[in-house]
């Protein structure tokens, strides 16, 4: 059937803000799904919250909003664009939930909107467990036994009937499988029964056999309005059932299935589309396999593009989301062509001739005090993913992709979930634990141990040689995946010696196509990984290229924002008619779809990886500054090597890290910072802290993200903890206001991009403060010199691209605190708040050629806020501080600032209540402007409540106030009041992190049970201005807003 | 131990042994299925080839006893990336039991240069060698082996004698399968849909074959060049109209030179297990598993054609390159499937047309009666 002609218009919703469960891989498949919809001539509206995407790039849709996601939100920009349907299956649960949401008030039928990609039936048959359940029994498949329940009382009732420990507790209707959990215990049981109720928005849980230890599988199978099906891709997963699917490691296609079994496995996700009646997309099926009994039980199925289709998208060559969104809109899978043959339909199943593999990348050194155990819930913040011609040689490229922050061990347990229990596997199959042994300890299929025993049987040989002897020893070792970095630390070399050795015994890779056919067919796919093998597929061509360095694995502190950046660097440079050659490892993004650049190398970032491809690519310079700090840590060796860095050099960026180089920088242009000195050890650190006076703010050099980042208040907070080698102590500016810059310079002149004004007080990292554009209190004067010091030290450094500076302001003092000459985290946030193209013009400066930058504020405001994922680290203190722990950020666009942060906090998913009670816990220093606020809830109608030291406060002004019991003090106790829901509000700043405060119990308590939490006074400030002011506005699409822009500076 | 691949124009291969040691030569092609090496490596249709597999992990999980297309491996040897010899519980690792049948293998070579080679080169005749064998004298081999386009092969693989083979639910019909190589699946999904099955060598009569009062004569699979077996062909012309007859892979080939029509080689073949086939009747798309070498040309590339039985038509069409994937006469009770509707391995999606045979040929008894 051809392209469907009565409908004209097709609005899509996007996932919003990263969060653990949902992130980059819905701006990847919207991004495609736009693109197509453009490409057959649809007029597009994009409704999402996250201005980091690549997807809310003006350019992408005809009209874009950046809005919070929730009813009320998406219904106001139907309401204004009035488009004639919806397509919601590529914005993860966000946008499925979000349709269920608009079928179910009535809003689509009551605007004439048509659901296209998924019916509601379908999108509630896959979601509502019971119905799911019962659709899986009428085609003969079973889900595991379970039962629903809706209360505390039901769910012991179940588990007093059919079901017995331990059992799987999943909440209806949330992603990532938030707040569901693992119970062996009645009293893990009972925690996590309640916290799932009040996890699922329609407080159903269900309660499952738990199927721990059996093999799972997931199959992407897509289905047309013809009834076609195809199976895409199989993954296999090598954690066995227990660890949610998102932070298991996994492979693909299956390694260890028989044909029989695989079949078994394609005919039930055949049955299983059909019966849930997706009718046009793609799905995911997940299975349960006891590999003992040939049991089969289907875990779920997501009647959507999901993570896992990404995953399989790049695993395999074949687009789906690009698919999904042609059969959408009316084509059928025969209809298709696929992208990379050009001859082949999209019914032609991918053939792998290659092995993929996953792993997910954790963050728990961000959160101390967090259960690190891997479950059925959703912890891992990315992942990486490694391509190879044997399972050892992609494990060994994904192993090396990760990036590791957090120390791995290398002995002790491998069963359960802990999240390096591949490194212990590795390390005690290296010391001589049989792999029979830790297959039965770990549970992982054999198959898997015997691969990697060929690593570690290598390794031990490597080692106990010292060395490798001739080309065949080298190529067998870089067959098995294994790293020059590796060999080198097993032989007691330096790496580029091994990597000499190893180039002038003939031993370099070649470069094979990911073509999704097996080379059946003759492909056109730019799409490559190394192998070590005898033919070259390469298609250079001739024109001139550029390397783009990518970001590697999503963490905190680096994720999507520099995804956006390398997408924008490749566009632009494609543009400017280069070749634009991207080198990523996150099967997530945008950058390694094959669409985004003229070459894509899926390798690691690694010295070795990254230097590979450049020899083989012979580029005209390779650009570093776009993809965070994982270029910037390869930049210097990359130098070494004689690799021309295209526009900043590497000498910038070393100056602007190094303290004391910066620091005379500095003093040369008669520029402030705050007191520093560089530690060797703690006793340093001290000396230097008496000196610059406290508080002080001790960091290690070279970080990203705040790792490790505290702020000590006097010397014994100093001294309890250990100062790692070479600390940054800087006096720390109290109270003062945190400005962001980010700017653009040529060399001969900086262009400022936009002045941001952190919400929250310097102290908070910026990543996880709000922020806005322009600036509402620094006043003219204070924002010319901000400027003007932006200029100065861009200049001085010598940047030829993007700057981040950050200033503190203390009264009319401007601070430097930092330089980056980099694309740092806002500068998506900043082209979605004044339509700049920052990206465009540092690539235009890399280039020498000449750069056009308006560098006026806009009019309207626009504020960014974070997103932190505390609901999955229970444990981990919830208030902010100088470290990064947020996962994502939304945007909120208004005509005043309380609107526009309103908004924000709606969009990040802590809507603002406005009425109710507000309970207000605050250090001392804070009392004062406390009971302002306070003052100012009363009038708006809030009761207050509080602990004695701030009621006594309060009182003291006439307020009235509700005493409540500290935690210490007995019960009813605060907590108490929160759990039982009676608190719609609190304010709590921390006198002390992560110790067992009462303050931390407040925390804690609000996390559970999702009532906003605001640990600053500043961010108390703003959100108390938003409750009292915040006006309802109709959305504004970006496209009108940045046409009004230009037209202001025009008139201007 | 290292082994060689040597081909037809002098290219040689290094990697290492894997399976039997000695030497083999045959017809080199690929397969792009990712699971089923030991249905593949038994399935009789590869009598003559070695076979390269362009999934890399070959060997994973064993040989199991019961997966087997015939009662022995019968490729001439197998290329591989990465060879296995993993072995669970109840189950023989693949390399030993391709040694134990004597089947040479080699591996750690670039198979996917090697299957880019046959993509655009067409399949050549090649020897892998672990023997130590001088590459002067495995060319000398090479050059005695007969080119496939010609090779008459059915005679290597078929039954020596007829079989009986009971059905295996309830008997509704009797089957009649002349075996030029049959996969041991056709005949047990028969059996399994209440067929008798009476297996006749590939040689048999048109009268052998009526003499026996069949409800319906199944034309199997098997190896080698339909334009070479004449006999089979005009045996087949005095069946059609007969009886109802349904022929799958060689079997349809053989049909529609039966019916007429031309055969000729594919440059390298349709062998995998995701080839997409559209039913013309349905709209619908099946994928497909398939192993063949050789194709049907019908005038026009399709539709409705005039035969010497009467008019028949296409009634399946690759996706892939647009050839014949289906034939059916419209007067008379004949029809044909170029590729695999018994899977084994690959995807089940056409395997309704091969349990409706048996059904058919009920109701056809049924009518008569």
């Amino acid at each position: 059937m051809p392209r469907r002609d009565d409908i004209a218009k097709i609005a899509l919703i996007g996932s919003g803000p990263i969060v653990i469960g949902q992130a980059c891989e819905f701006d990847y498949s919207g991004t495609q799904a736009l693109r197509v919809l453009r490409e057959e001539g649809y007029e597009t509206v994009l409704i999402n919250s996250n201005p980091a995407t690549i997807m809310t790039d003006p350019g992408w849709a005809d009209r874009t909003y950046l809005e919070p996601l929730d009813l009320e939100g998406v219904r106001a920009v139907l309401e204004a664009e009035r488009p004639d349907a919806l397509l919601p299956t590529l914005g993860g649960q966000t946008a499925l939930n979000l349709a269920s949401l608009l079928a179910e008030s009535g809003t689509l039928d009551e605007l004439g909107v048509e659901l296209i990609g998924a019916s509601y039936d379908a999108i509630h048959c896959a979601e509502d467990r019971d119905l799911f359940a019962r659709t899986m029994e009428s085609i003969d498949l079973r889900v595991p036994r379970s039962a629903i329940a809706h209360t505390l009382d039901e769910a012991r009732a179940a588990l007093s009937g059919e079901l017995a420990l331990p059992v799987v507790i999943r909440p209806a209707f949330t992603l990532g499988g938030q707040g569901g959990g693992f119970a062996t215990t009645p009293a893990q049981f009972d925690e996590i029964v309640q916290r799932g109720l009040r996890e699922s928005p329609i407080s159903q849980i269900l309660l499952e056999e738990s199927v721990a230890g059996w093999g799972e599988f997931e199959l992407e199978v897509i289905r047309d309005r013809n009834d076609n099906v195809v199976v895409i891709c199989s993954i296999e997963n090598v954690d066995p059932m227990g660890v949610h699917t998102g932070d298991s490691v996994t492979v693909a296609p299956a390694q260890t299935l028989t044909d029989r079994e695989y079949q078994v496995l394609r005919d039930a996700s055949a049955k299983v589309i059909r019966a849930v009646g997706v009718e046009t997309g793609g799905s995911n099926v997940q299975f349960a396999l006891n590999r003992d009994s040939g049991e089969l039980v289907v875990i779920e199925m997501n009647p959507r593009v999901s993570r896992s289709s990404a995953l399989a998208s790049k695993a395999t060559g074949y687009p789906i989301a690009k698919v999904a969104t042609k059969l959408a809109i009316g084509y059928t899978l025969d209809e298709i062509p696929n992208d990379i043959t050009g001859t082949t339909p999209a019914s032609f199943e991918p053939a792998l001739d290659y092995v993929v593999v996953k792993l997910p990348r954790f963050a728990f050194e961000k959160f101390p005090g967090a259960d690190a155990e891997l479950t059925t819930q959703m912890k891992s913040v990315g992942e990486a993913m490694g391509i190879g011609r044997s399972f050892c040689e992609a494990w060994g490229k994904a192993m090396r992709s990760r990036e590791l922050d957090g120390i791995v061990r290398t002995e002790g347990s491998v069963a359960g979930g802990s999240w390096d229990r591949f490194d212990v596997i590795a390390a005690r199959l290296l010391a001589g634990d049989s792999p029979q042994a830790l297959a039965d300890e770990s549970k992982v299929h054999p198959w898997f141990l015997d691969e990697w025993s060929r690593v570690s049987d290598a390794e031990r040989e490597l080692a106990a040689a010292g060395g490798v002897s001739d080309a065949a020893g080298w190529r067998r070792l870089k067959r098995l995946g294994i790293s020059d970095a590796r060999i080198a630390e097993l032989t007691g070399a330096a790496e580029r010696a091994v990597r000499r050795a190893r180039r002038e015994a003939g031993v370099r890779p070649v470069y094979k196509a990911v073509d999704s056919c097996a080379a059946e067919v003759e492909a056109q796919a730019p799409y490559y990984y190394s192998a070590y093998e005898q033919e070259d597929e390469l298609r250079r061509g001739d024109r001139e290229s550029v390397v783009i360095l990518g970001a590697g694995p999503n963490r905190i502190g680096q994720g999507i924002e520099f995804d956006y950046c390398c997408v924008q660097a490749a566009q632009t440079f494609r543009s400017l008619g280069y070749d634009a050659v991207m080198v990523n490892c996150n099967p997530e993004t945008v950058s390694t779809d094959a669409d985004s650049s003229d070459r894509l190398y899926f390798e690691p970032l690694t010295v070795e990886d990254v230097l590979e491809v450049i020899e083989r690519e012979r580029p005209i310079g390779v650009v570093a500054q776009f993809g965070g700090q994982t270029p910037l840590g390869l930049a210097r060796r990359l130098e070494e090597d004689g690799v021309k860095l295209l526009g900043t050099p590497f000498e910038a960026i070393d100056v602007a890290e190094d303290r004391e180089r910066f620091g005379s920088v500095l003093g040369e242009l008669g520029l402030q910072a705050p007191a520093w000195g560089i530690a060797a050890d703690v006793d340093e650190a001290a000396a230097i802290a008496a000196r610059v006076g406290y508080p002080v703010l001790v960091r290690p050099s070279y970080v990203l993200g705040g790792r490790e980042m505290r702020i000590c208040y006097d010397e014994s907070m100093l001294r309890s903890r250990t100062v790692q080698p070479a600390s940054l102590i800087d006096r720390f500016v109290e109270d003062a206001i945190e400005v962001d810059v980010d700017a653009v310079c040529d060399g001969r002149r900086a262009w400022i991009g936009a002045v941001m004004q952190h919400v929250e007080e310097a102290g908070v990292h910026s990543g996880d403060s709000a922020c806005v554009i322009p600036t509402l209190s620094l006043g003219d004067e204070i924002e010319r010199e901000i400027r003007a010091q932006t200029r100065a030290i861009a200049l001085a450094l010598g940047v030829r691209g993007l700057i981040n500076v950050q200033f503190a302001v203390q009264g009319s003092a401007v601070y430097v605190i930092e330089a980056n000459p980099r694309a740092s985290r806002t500068v998506p946030f900043v082209a979605k708040a004044t339509g700049r193209n920052l990206v465009e013009a540092a690539c235009r400066a890399a280039l020498g050629l000449p750069v056009e930058l308006a560098e006026d504020p806009p009019e309207h405001i626009s504020v960014k806020a974070a997103v932190l994922p505390f609901q999955r680290f229970f444990g981990a203190d919830p208030a902010l501080g100088p470290e990064m722990r947020s996962t994502g950020e939304v945007m909120g666009i208004g005509p005043d600032f309380p609107t526009a942060f309103a908004k924000a906090e709606r969009a990040a998913g802590r809507p603002l209540p406005s009425k109710g009670r507000v309970f207000l816990s605050v250090r001392d220093s804070d009392k004062p402007a406390a009971t302002m606020l306070a003052a100012l809830l009363q009038s708006l109608g809030f009761g207050l409540v509080a602990t004695t030291g701030t009621a006594r406060a309060l009182q003291r002004i006439g307020i009235p106030v509700e005493t409540v019991q500290k935690v210490t003090e007995g019960s009813p106790n605060v907590v108490d009041l929160i759990q039982d829901g009676s608190i719609n509000l609190i304010i709590n700043s921390p006198l002390g992190r992560g110790a067992r405060t009462d303050g931390y119990e407040i925390r804690e308590a609000a996390i559970r049970n999702q009532i906003p939490c605001i640990t600053t006074l500043a961010g108390a400030s703003a959100a108390v201005q938003a409750i009292a002011q915040a006006r309802s506005v109709a959305p504004v699409a970006l496209q009108t807003l940045h046409a009004a822009e230009v037209e202001s500076h025009a008139a201007g | 131990m290292t082994a060689l691949l040597v081909l037809e124009d002098g290219t040689v291969l290094e990697g290492e042994a894997y399976g039997a040691t000695g030497t083999a030569v045959g017809e080199l092609v690929f397969i792009t299925s990712m699971t089923g090496y030991q249905e593949i490596v038994t399935d009789p249709s590869f009598a003559g080839q070695m076979i390269t597999f362009t999934q890399p992990m070959i060997g994973n999980y064993g040989v199991e006893v019961d997966a087997s297309e015939s009662d022995r491996p019968q490729a001439r040897a197998v290329i591989v990336r990465e060879g296995r010899n993993a072995a669970p519980a109840g189950r023989v690792g693949f390399s030993d039991w391709l040694a134990g049948h004597g089947v040479i293998g080699i591996q750690g070579l670039d198979t996917r240069m090697l299957t880019r080679r046959l993509r655009d080169g067409g399949t050549v005749r090649a020897a892998v060698c672990s023997d130590g064998t001088p590459v002067p004298q495995l060319l000398a081999l090479i050059g005695g082996e007969p080119e496939m386009a010609g090779q008459a092969l059915a005679g290597e693989v078929s039954c020596l004698r007829a079989e009986q083979l009971p059905a295996l639910a309830p008997e509704r019909a009797h089957v009649l399968v002349l075996d030029y190589g049959v996969k041991g699946s056709i005949v047990r999904i028969l059996r399994e849909q209440g067929a008798r099955v009476t297996l006749l060598p590939w040689d048999a009569t048109a009268e052998q074959v009526l003499e026996l009062r069949p409800d319906g004569v199944l034309l199997g699979n098997g190896p080698g060049d339909p334009a070479a077996l004449p006999g089979c062909v005009s045996e087949v012309r005095e069946l059609v109209g007969q009886v109802p007859v349904f022929g799958i892979c060689l079997g349809h080939q053989l049909l529609g030179r039966a019916l007429g029509l031309e055969t000729f080689k594919l440059r390298f073949g349709h062998r995998g297990a995701n080839h997409p086939v559209l039913d013309v009747d349905t709209g619908r798309v099946l994928v497909t598993a398939q192993n063949h070498g050789f194709a049907v040309r019908v005038p026009d590339g399709g539709g409705d054609l005039e035969t010497d039985f009467g008019p028949a038509r296409v009634t399946h069409v690759s996706l892939y390159d647009g050839t014949v994937e289906g034939l059916a006469l419209r007067e008379l009770p004949a029809w044909s499937m170029q590729f695999h509707p018994e899977a084994s391995p690959g995807p089940h999606d056409a395997r309704e047309a091969l349990e409706r045979f048996v059904g058919t040929l009920t109701e056809a008894t049924v009518a008569q009666a």
